[in-house]
């Protein structure tokens, strides 16, 4: 595994502690700081501070209403840009005439970000919903149609000449040989799409729009309380991290259950 | 991690996705050299479409400006060196951050990858950080740092790191046992192990990192002239464009972005390419 020499391996309890020397020390650091007074208040607010913040922000349903906010963002964007890029995906990986004629102009449009497309997209529809959604639905299609494509390509020669040699209609090749091989990748596919559209939430919500858990983070920038600011990207943090993790575990189960096939 | 980018790296903010597709799977998309044409004809069409619904007034909207239009402004900004002024801004700060991130990235990956403790101790809160959209820290950047170039550096620089963190700490650790085997059986000390093993080993996969950095700096770049606004950049010109209901700047404006990391992609699978022959790889 690692690089380095094998040295003696330090004890389970030792190993157990190290990651969290580190948050440890600069929570401790930062305590301190603030207590001594070392930082001001309006620079870094002490970790309590933030800390309540956060407890204030979840008793009191704000939270939970500007979460709410950003979910239905994702969830929607998600899946109209997923079923495009599905789609989009699915028609250039199954025909290299669809491939020929679209992934150039696919790969042209793709080199613009998200946030090179938003005052497009805002001159068209306005600062409302529909902005959000054409964003998120944009930052998901990508990889999930890249994902696609490259899934549906990727079936072992071996396979396809099999199925060749028991007559398999066309039909059945992509039914019992392409889409079990094009699984897995579809899947990351999706999950990489679902962290793409929770990133441009975020970045969405800071520029435009008056609420969400993006907004929470401008508006606290804008009182200058940046304990709201912290809390605010906190929850990004954990919420952004615990989808990810949902999802790669549902991929690895996806995965799994496709090996015990190969 | 693989050494070969994969066929259409040329997908800007996607990039860093593909790289985590299988290497062999790279050829299957690649263009193929006849029936190119094919791919002109949706953007021909479209072109076409847009002109004709201009013409002819299709939508009563200021919005619906002629493609002419948006070639009379792009010449315009090109000729009277705005286009030159803003890109500069643009890329000097993005080159700044590139640097300062990869050199911190390599670093820290170096770190991560090649001490096992450090890696113990930092690797976790690390990966926790990673996390957090990059996007959320901006905010904070502004609070510390302003709203002028060094912020925008520093979020650049935080744009950079993490991918060159990673692939260089990836890298490093994947180096093949049978190498470190045979380093062993050679009698080499831990420095030659690092530098005519490990290092050479990791070298694509390092490069793989300084690229995905060059995207996403150029990403956050486009990110901080919006979020952080102040001075000029082609991020601005958008901005303004789209302030005064300029469709044709914001048009040309995402064509520039558009180019510039097309062209950036291009760049370094150049590099990476004369790289790879001169390794004999």
């Amino acid at each position: 595994m690692s690089a380095a020499t094998p040295r003696a391996v330090p004890n389970p309890v030792v190993r157990r502690v190290e990651p969290f020397l580190l948050p440890i020390a600069l929570l401790t650091l930062w305590a301190v700081g603030a207590a001594q007074g070392w930082i001001s208040e309006q620079v870094l607010p002490p970790p309590q501070f933030v800390w309540e913040t956060l407890r204030d922000l979840a008793t009191s349903g704000d939270l939970w209403m500007h979460a709410q906010a950003s979910l239905q963002r994702v969830v929607v964007g998600f899946i109209v840009g997923s079923a495009l890029g599905l789609a989009l995906g699915t028609a250039m990986g199954l025909s290299k005439k669809a491939e020929a004629y679209l992934l150039p102009t696919f790969n042209a449009l793709v080199q613009i970000p998200v946030l090179g497309w938003m005052p497009f997209v805002l001159l068209l529809v306005g600062i409302g919903e529909p902005l959000k959604y054409i964003l998120i639905a944009k930052a998901a299609l990508v990889p999930v149609a890249l994902n696609t494509l490259q899934g549906f390509r990727q079936a072992p020669a071996t396979l396809r000449e099999v199925g060749r040699v028991y007559g398999y209609s066309r039909r059945q090749q992509v039914l019992e040989i392409v889409l079990p091989t094009a699984l897995p990748t579809l899947f990351t596919g999706l999950r990489l799409g679902f962290t793409k559209a929770w990133l441009s939430l975020v970045v969405v919500e800071l520029v435009a729009s008056s609420e969400g858990l993006g907004y929470l983070i401008v508006y606290g920038r804008q009182l200058f309380q940046l304990d709201l600011v912290m809390a605010a990207v906190i929850v990004v943090g954990a919420v952004g991290y615990a989808i990810d993790r949902l999802l790669d575990l549902a991929e690895r189960k996806v995965a799994a259950r496709n090996g015990a096939i190969a | 991690m693989s050494a070969t980018l994969p066929a259409f790296a040329g997908v800007a903010d996607h990039t860093p996705l593909a790289a985590e597709l299988p290497p062999e799977a790279g050829p299957a998309v690649r263009k193929t050299g006849a029936g190119r044409w094919r791919g002109l004809v949706v953007p021909a069409v479209a072109i076409a479409l847009w002109a004709l619904a201009a013409r002819l007034d299709l939508v009563n909207s200021a919005l619906l400006v002629s493609p002419a239009k948006v070639a009379a402004t792009g010449w315009d900004l090109i000729v009277s060196g705005r286009l030159w002024l803003a890109l500069q801004a643009s890329l000097a700060r993005e080159l700044t951050g590139l640097v300062i991130g990869s050199l911190g990235g390599l670093v820290l990956g170096g770190l991560l990858g090649l001490w096992p403790r450090f890696n113990r101790i930092v690797g976790p809160s690390f990966n926790t950080f990673k996390q957090i959209s990059l996007f959320a820290w901006i905010p904070l950047i502004s609070v510390w740092f302003g709203l002028g170039d060094v912020a925008k550096v520093v979020f650049l620089s935080l744009a950079a790191l993490v991918p060159v963190v990673v692939n260089t700490a990836d890298g490093i650790r994947n180096t093949p046992a049978s190498l470190l085997e045979v380093a062993r059986v050679y009698g080499y000390s831990r420095t030659q192990t690092v530098l005519r093993v490990v290092l050479p080993s990791a070298a694509p996969s390092i490069f793989t990192g300084i690229y995905l950095a060059l995207v996403y700096s150029w990403l956050a770049t486009i990110g901080a002239e919006y979020l952080l606004v102040a001075g000029r950049g082609v991020g601005n010109l958008l901005i303004e464009g789209s302030e005064h209901f300029q469709m044709d700047m914001v048009i040309f404006g995402m064509v520039t972005i558009g180019f510039v990391g097309w062209a950036m992609n291009a760049g370094a699978r150049a590099v990476e390419r004369s790289l790879a022959r001169r390794l004999g790889r």
